[in-house]
């Protein structure tokens, strides 16, 4: 064939594009394609390819929805933290004219990679996950307001991680680091196609994460249940409608940038370039406006699950539930105001960083006082150190540390000193990992037993808990002392051998989180086999306070039979102590929106869409675009969306929770 | 929604609600492409801020005196103006129930927004004749970049009323139609809303400069 | 009660259609406003009538502002109970969002330009 003809049908797409020439790409490859066959061969062999297509990829129920993301973010984690491994590895060993094992191409795709994919793709869903669960169950709501879109989120979200996953094998991620800050991202200088995949991966991901936020602001403000008003929702809804504010108002940001991004990539047009008038400053001016308020929109809900969890295992109502909500919105309104403190060496004159630094420093206050109502809601209750309080109270010590690294860094003179040094790499850890993470780990073992029926192990889950807390102590202490020495970030070799016992000892912290990781996905293995003992009944396993707690575990289709009324902060607690008695007839069919395929074929269309612009195929890109449209059109098309579950489908459902329950007494 | 549950007339509290009606459907649509609208509104503040920043970087290039002619810029304001009383009169007679002038209203209204695109396309089309590509300053590429987003908003809408004449035509004014040209509605005059802020500040503004 | 929470519901529904009680006044009030506010900023800038371009500048963007208003009450009906408020809080968010980046982008980035101009680029602006 022609070289035109080829390059019309696969773009700039080649066979010199796979990385046959990397032995830990090919070996990655050889495992992962190994794995995925067995995982294909295995759900062919059991048949489960309808039951998975039926019951999960096109359901529009919102709980299936929040376990999907929950996988997706537990996958991606370990894709993210196989690069973490790598990154600490090589600083650990390039000492002493050694080279280390990554070539300098390859570790900087690695460092992009691993903050891309542990940000958008497992941060996110984790969150989401945990929002899209438990928010309607708090709220005592059927589902989300328009469960399609949620569904077409989810699978958006899906398609940007395999774009983010296809360039290890195809092609090559980014080597411009996690935001791709022009001129090194444009296309003089990234001429390959690394950001075009971080671009499409994003934007695509980007599309799912704001359609889901709409969705769950209106599933909040319009379907919570009589009674409920504002100042009676749980502080998790609270915090959840807080950061799904923060989506909707930040991710714009992001897709405008990165669409004049790809703007001046594709087109030639001169934004963020050095000639023609272009500005890269404008660039991260203008990312920065949606990155900060991305910490918030991830750290918010983790706020909001520490809350739940400790007032549910002190025993007491939360204390000062309304500063507590204060606290949360007037963050809300602060993570808008703060965003140039990325950028404080940039030049800008005193005037400017010194009013961000000082916006910065307010912060702190709101999130102080959450910090005193935790302490206090602790204060002469009676803890019960289960694993959920054990991740909360690790988070409190943890995320103080990180939060007073951080007021050091809002001061823009030590600033210019430490701005993109370990130090800062040390802070966000600090925060994201003490505060995201560990919040995501309390949410995960608090909202199992309600999502499967069974409490998770506690034996694997403390193992992990020890081995996660010393190993991000370990892995990284020792980067604030070599941030404080000067050490900058993204380094890949160093000359100074007196360096090197820190990284080492960072290193063998990073194993350690390795073994926490192994013992959480041993925790869920263990959880399983042994799901007839750790089985819970009643629906209520921690003596918990808020409305998911209920119904059964796991809850029906339909959530609740009858819609709950609520009279109370603590809606379930204050039911439990008035003698509520659980309806047992009078039963009604009830309304439901049906499931459908149309979710996984859009999103499908817009990775592929995304795969075309990528490597220049452009027929693909256009064939995908149209049918795009008319696979959305055509959806308008269907005005039935939903359908009845009968009475007696309702009756056989509730009448094997009232055999349960009464096993149980 | 604030519902007063007042504890039954024994005093025993009450804690589900026995005899329910289930949310009419597209009870949150309104509000959801509210929140939508007002999403893509920060797109536009971005775009606008680009523009603020970068438009008066030349480099050395034409600048909006030589390439404006605010008499095209003023009538196609007037077609945009004009598409937005036309889409309140369809709404109004979508009020009445009646087909036929709705339908009417809707395609004259997309009549204007058709010759909105057309004058947008001949005043890109004169510009990048004339050398003012968006390639040839940072201003150009603000000034492209933000026009036709807007414009390609504007052809968008064009798709959708087209889609919603088609259901109005097959199946009626149901209310699941109604719910859908008042969304419409709204997207409609949000971007006339959007295009006063680029007549004033892009244009106007630039030709002051 | 049962009668109670349906009344509510029957209530809540009825305020939250607050879009559909659009009128032929309203409309043509609205169409006539805007016509109007289009009109004399155009006539300003191609006429140059105020003395100075300041104040044009100043005078346009003050119409802008009307008309954007006058485009929100008669063609969004927007009004403080449509949704039980939830449209204007969800709007007056956006703006306080769109005026903090808007403002705060145009001067970090004019703060850059005066602080990182090169000095050959300095001396030979206008």
């Amino acid at each position: 064939m022609s070289p035109d003809l080829l390059k019309l049908i696969f773009g700039r797409l080649g066979l010199d594009s796979l990385p046959l020439h990397e032995p830990i790409l090919v070996g990655t490859f050889v495992m992962v394609a190994l794995g995925g066959g067995a995982l294909f061969a295995g759900v062919t062999y059991f048949r489960l390819w309808g039951y998975l297509w039926r019951e999960w990829f096109t359901t529009v129920d919102h709980k299936r929805i929040g376990i999907m993301y929950m996988i997706l973010g537990i996958v991606m984690l370990l894709r993210g933290f196989a690069d973490a491994l790598m990154m600490r590895a090589q600083q650990a060993l390039a000492f002493g004219g050694s080279e280390g094992f990554l070539p300098a191409h390859h570790y900087d795709q690695v460092f992009t990679a691993h903050g891309v994919i542990m940000i958008f793709f497992v941060a996110m869903p984790l969150v989401t996950g945990l929002m899209n669960y438990v928010v309607p169950l708090q709220i005592g709501a059927r589902d989300v307001s328009f469960p399609f879109l949620n569904n077409f989120s989810f699978w958006m979200t899906v398609g940007g991680a395999v774009l983010v996953m296809a360039s290890l094998f195809i092609g090559e991620f980014a080597r411009t680091g996690w935001l791709a800050y022009p001129p090194l991202s444009n296309i003089g200088y990234s001429p390959d196609v690394g950001v075009d995949y971080y671009i499409w991966a994003l934007q695509i991901a980007g599309v799912g994460t704001t359609l889901s936020g709409i969705n769950l602001i209106c599933t909040i403000v319009k379907l919570r249940c009589p009674g409920m008003t504002m100042m009676k929702m749980p502080v998790f809804t609270w915090t959840a409608l807080c950061t799904n504010i923060l989506i909707v108002a930040s991710f714009p940001v992001l897709t405008v940038v990165l669409a004049l991004l790809s703007l001046d990539r594709y087109v030639g047009t001169n934004f963020f370039t050095n000639d023609f008038g272009g500005s890269p400053m404008m660039y991260v001016n203008l990312i920065w406006i949606w990155g900060h308020p991305e910490v918030y929109i991830l750290v918010l809900p983790a706020f909001g699950i520490f809350s739940e969890v400790t007032s549910t295992f002190s025993g007491k109502r939360l204390f000062g539930y309304t500063s507590m909500v204060y606290a949360t919105v007037v963050i809300t309104i602060l993570s808008y105001l703060v965003w140039l403190h990325h950028f404080f060496t940039m030049g800008s004159g005193a005037s400017v960083n010194s009013f961000f630094g000082i916006t910065t420093m307010i912060i702190s206050i709101p999130t102080g006082a959450k910090m005193f109502n935790w302490l206090f809601t602790m204060y002469r209750g009676r803890i019960r150190f289960e694993l959920p309080m054990l991740w909360t109270i690790a988070f409190m010590l943890t995320f103080v540390l990180g939060g007073m690294t951080g007021v050091l860094l809002a001061v823009p003179p030590a600033d210019f000193v430490l701005h993109n040094s370990l130090f800062l790499i040390a802070h966000f850890h600090n925060v994201i990992i003490g505060g995201v993470v560990f919040g995501a780990f309390a949410g995960i073992n608090y909202w199992f037993p309600k999502a499967f029926g069974f409490k998770l192990d506690p034996f694997w889950g403390k193992l992990s808990f020890w081995f996660w807390v010393t190993g991000f102590y370990m892995a990284f202490m020792p980067l604030y002392v070599l941030g404080l020495m000067g050490v900058t970030r993204r380094l890949r070799v160093f000359d100074d051998p007196s360096l090197q016992i820190w990284f080492v000892i960072a290193a063998i912290g990073a194993g350690l989180v390795f073994l926490g990781i192994l013992s959480m996905l041993m925790q869920f293995a263990v959880s399983f086999l042994k799901r007839e003992q750790l089985k819970d009944v009643t629906g209520d396993p921690w003596d918990a306070r808020t409305l998911e707690w209920a119904t059964s575990s796991p809850p029906p289709d339909y959530n609740f039979a009858f819609t709950p009324v609520v009279h109370d902060n603590d809606a379930w607690w204050d039911m439990k102590k008035r003698g509520y008695q659980r309806p047992l007839i009078g039963f009604k069919p009830i309304h439901m929106p049906s499931s459908t395929g149309t979710g996984v074929i859009l999103a499908g269309l817009a990775t592929a869409m995304g795969f075309g612009l990528i490597w220049y195929i452009w027929w693909l890109a256009a064939a995908s675009f149209i049918a795009m449209l008319v696979v959305g059109i055509g959806h308008t098309f269907n005005y039935h969306r939903d359908f009845d579950i009968p009475a007696d489908d309702v009756i056989r459902t509730e009448d094997a929770r009232t055999k349960l329950l009464a096993g149980a007494k | 929604m604030t519902v007063a549950v007042n504890p039954s007339q024994t005093g025993e509290p009450v804690f589900y609600v026995a005899d329910e009606h289930p949310h009419p459907e597209g009870y949150s649509t309104s509000l959801g492409f509210w929140i939508y609208l007002m999403s893509d509104c920060l797109i536009f503040a971005m775009l606008f801020a680009a523009f603020g920043v970068l438009g008066a970087n030349y480099a050395a290039g034409p600048a909006p005196k030589d390439l404006f002619d605010l008499n095209l810029v003023a009538v196609n304001t007037s077609m945009l103006l004009l598409s937005s009383i036309t889409y309140g009169f369809a709404m109004l007679t979508m009020q009445q129930n009646k087909i036929a002038q709705t339908q009417m209203w809707l395609a004259i209204t997309g009549l204007f927004g058709i010759a909105f695109i057309s004058i947008e396309l001949t005043e890109f089309a004169h510009m990048i004749h004339e050398g003012a590509t968006p390639q040839r300053s940072a201003f150009l590429s603000s000034f492209f970049t933000l026009v036709g987003t807007h414009g390609l908003h504007v052809s968008c809408g064009l798709i959708w009323l087209v889609t919603l004449m088609v259901q109005v035509w097959r199946f009626g004014l149901i209310e699941a139609n109604r719910r859908r040209l008042m969304c419409l509605s709204m997207f409609w005059h949000f971007l006339d809303v959007v295009w006063i802020g680029v007549f004033t500040f892009v244009y106007l503004l630039g030709v002051l400069r | 009660m049962n009668t109670d929470t349906h009344a509510a519901h029957a209530h809540d529904h009825h305020h939250d259609d607050g879009h559909a009680h659009s009128t032929f006044s309203g409309y043509m009030l609205g169409f006539v406003l805007s016509v109007v506010l289009t009109a004399i900023p155009f006539w300003l800038v191609m006429s140059g009538t105020l003395p100075s371009k300041q104040i044009t500048a100043l005078v346009i963007m003050a119409f802008a502002v009307v008309q954007i208003i006058v485009h929100m009450i008669y063609f969004l009906h927007m009004s403080p109970k449509s949704e039980n408020g939830w449209s204007m809080m969800a709007l007056i968010f956006t703006i306080v969002m769109v005026v903090i980046a808007l403002s705060g982008s145009l001067w970090v980035m004019n703060h850059l330009n005066s602080n990182m101009m090169p000095i050959h680029e300095m001396t030979g602006m206008k």
